[in-house]
């Protein structure tokens, strides 16, 4: 058996087990998004509706208002906001929303949107308990996540050995998210669009799909192995700037259609709630649109927690104010951004949608209005999956390290099995990639949520004293010095 | 007793100009503040791995900073026989300076005229003529 053959195989018994689905009104509901969104929900009221509440000090947390000028050199929130949101931002939301809507119709941006919202509670919990339980090392670095506080949370409250299991479980499922989603679908997607662009099915790449696959685990080995931190500069620093370019090209493409935009947004509330042609009805269009979400903004999965955890505080609620922002900017802003852009060009009608995939339905809707974009899309998507993987390739080291002791061997045994994949990502199909992908990913939210709720009375403790003191005056602005 | 900062860098200029400070310092009775300044923005983009070690980097530079650049700076003013202080900043470096300047109720601020910036110099300007325009204290740019 040829390992993509064997891939596909494991591809499909995993996805059976974590996607296990209940019947509602004809649709297939998993029963992962619902723990997803009832997560966030409950967060969202547990913690006081701080989405609404909120936003402004966290705005002001990462224009640096509240920081100490003797902290100046180390991770500051706007650091650690922006490597948890490059890690973030990616093909989910380009890829993963044109699937979204031509499975689930316009209405599947609704209940993304409104997913996006949840997750900003379930973000904010669990990047604070990253920084709350992180560990400090001799040489000044930190170590912070899930794992952290899992173990360390659980056993402060005569939970030591369910801790350490959850803790275990959960570095295990971030290991094979980071090598899933973090890296297969990324890997998969972006060799289907430089094939693309080279000719689609003419191109001398299309039966050597894993061609592309070696070059861009050669890439990300130089990286992570080779410690080759040029390419990781260079990438970290052209990602934002795409992103921005992204989101200018949905602009032009929306102003070009300004007359049917009441149109779109029409469609996106009724779709919502009584939509045309979906399997399942609305339940249907509220199951993609929550799934699509939930694999965007990773609110509730833990990881963003370990890239939160390196910011310079003193108070852990701060970075959870921070973070709460990030499903703010990759769900609410980017992914409805690219929703609104399928929607009004119609490029989600497409008889073959399901067969061309999330990329390629995105690129036709830039398309319709600017011919040249997909080319830039391409570049785009090629850069956002290369930062991906990093920053999931260091996710999995984390996740690795914290099983065996901090052993480079077996970091490094982790960081070659991660580039095997890349290049088998690139040649397997599209089905199997993204089941394994969300299998992988939405394990993760297992042992994280159910942490996170055990200690639910410590999380609501630390945000609300800090926001209180935040309200009282008794935590001040830094004054801004006089030049 | 009145303060003079001196920003410091590895250049020659920088050695001059803590000459100068220090010979002005002997007359005037002044304390001497020397600081450098590793150039560093809140808002940059870093990796995951780049972040877990910054803490670790930012002692690492201001170690080396103190051996290589305030050491030798220290040992003018200590010939020189005047009171004298060390620091290492981080952040935008002519900003920092007149941070540094402000904290120390400083009188005067002196520099040398071109730093060790090279390119980033000659693309975005030096040190020098961002201080002379933005500083509220008298600047003195030695050659």
């Amino acid at each position: 058996m040829n390992p993509v053959e064997w891939f596909n195989d494991l591809s499909e018994g995993v996805t059976n087990t974590v996607f296990y689905s209940v019947s509602i009104a004809g649709a297939d509901l998993p029963l992962i998004v619902v723990w997803l969104v009832v997560a966030g929900a409950f967060f969202t009221v547990w913690l006081g509706f701080m989405q609404v509440r909120g936003p402004k000090l966290s705005i002001d947390l990462v224009k640096g208002k509240y920081s100490d000028p003797n902290d100046a050199g180390e991770v500051t929130h706007f650091q650690a906001l922006a490597t948890a949101v490059s890690g973030t931002v990616g093909l989910g939301n380009i890829a993963g929303v044109a699937i979204a809507i031509s499975l689930g119709g316009p209405g599947a941006t609704f209940w993304m949107i409104l997913a996006g919202l949840l997750g900003m509670a379930t973000k904010m919990a669990e990047c604070m308990m990253g920084v709350k339980y992180r560990r400090r090392h001799a040489d000044g670095s930190v170590s912070g996540g899930p794992m952290y506080y899992l173990r360390d949370g659980l056993a402060d409250r005569g939970y030591g050995t369910a801790g350490k299991v959850l803790a275990v479980l959960f570095a295990i499922f971030m290991i094979g998210g980071a090598v899933g989603g973090g890296n297969m679908f990324q890997s998969n997607q972006a060799t289907a669009q430089i094939v693309a662009v080279t000719g689609g099915e003419d191109s001398f790449l299309a039966d050597v799909p894993w061609v592309v696959g070696l070059v861009f685990a050669a890439l990300a080995g130089a990286v992570i192995i080779g410690g080759i931190k040029s390419i990781a500069r260079v990438t970290e620093k052209i990602v934002p700037f795409m992103a921005v370019l992204y989101i200018l090209a949905c602009i032009v493409v929306l102003v070009w259609n300004i007359s049917s935009i009441p149109t779109a947004i029409g469609s996106i509330f009724s779709g919502a709630f009584s939509p045309e042609g979906v399997a399942g009805g609305a339940i249907g269009a509220l199951i993609v649109g929550f799934q699509r979400a939930a694999f965007s903004n990773e609110a509730g999965l833990g990881s963003a927690s370990v890239a939160h955890s390196a910011v310079k505080t003193e108070e852990p609620a701060t970075e959870g104010f921070v973070a709460m922002l990030e499903p703010f900017i990759d769900t609410v802003v980017i992914c409805t951004m690219t929703a609104l852009t399928i929607v009004i060009t119609g490029a989600y009608t497409n008889p073959d949608a399901s067969e061309l995939g999330g990329v390629a339905l995105t690129s036709n809707a830039f398309e319709t209005v600017l011919p040249w974009f997909p080319t830039v899309l391409a570049v785009a998507v090629v850069l956002f999956a290369f930062s991906t993987m990093i920053s999931w390739s260091y996710y999995g080291m984390k996740a690795t390290g914290y099983m065996f002791g901090d052993s480079r061997l077996a970091e490094n045994v982790f960081k070659v099995v991660f580039l095997v994949f890349t290049v088998i990502g690139s040649a397997a199909a599209l089905g199997p990639v993204i089941n394994f992908s969300d299998s992988m990913i939405f394990l993760m939210s297992l042992p994280n949520l159910v942490g996170l709720y055990i200690m639910a009375p410590e999380i609501r403790n630390v945000i609300s004293s800090y926001f209180d003191r935040v309200q009282s005056g008794e935590v001040q602005q830094v004054a801004e010095p006089v030049h | 007793m009145e303060t003079v900062v001196v920003g410091v860098d590895n250049s020659d200029a920088s050695t001059r100009a803590v000459e100068f400070a220090v010979e002005r310092a002997q007359r005037n009775d002044w304390k001497v503040v020397l600081v450098h300044v590793v150039p560093w923005s809140p808002y940059s983009f870093q990796t995951p791995s780049e972040n877990e070690h910054r803490a670790g980097e930012k002692e690492r530079e201001t170690a080396l900073a103190r051996e290589q650049i305030l050491d030798p700076m220290a040992d003018i003013a200590e010939k020189g026989g005047v009171p004298h202080e060390e620091l290492v900043k981080h952040g935008k470096p002519s900003d920092t300076i007149v941070d540094v300047a402000g904290d120390a109720s400083a009188v005067h601020i002196v520099v040398g005229r071109t730093g060790d910036g090279g390119l980033r110099e000659a693309v975005f300007g030096s040190v020098a003529s961002r201080l002379v325009q933005h500083a509220h204290l008298p600047v003195t740019v030695v050659p």
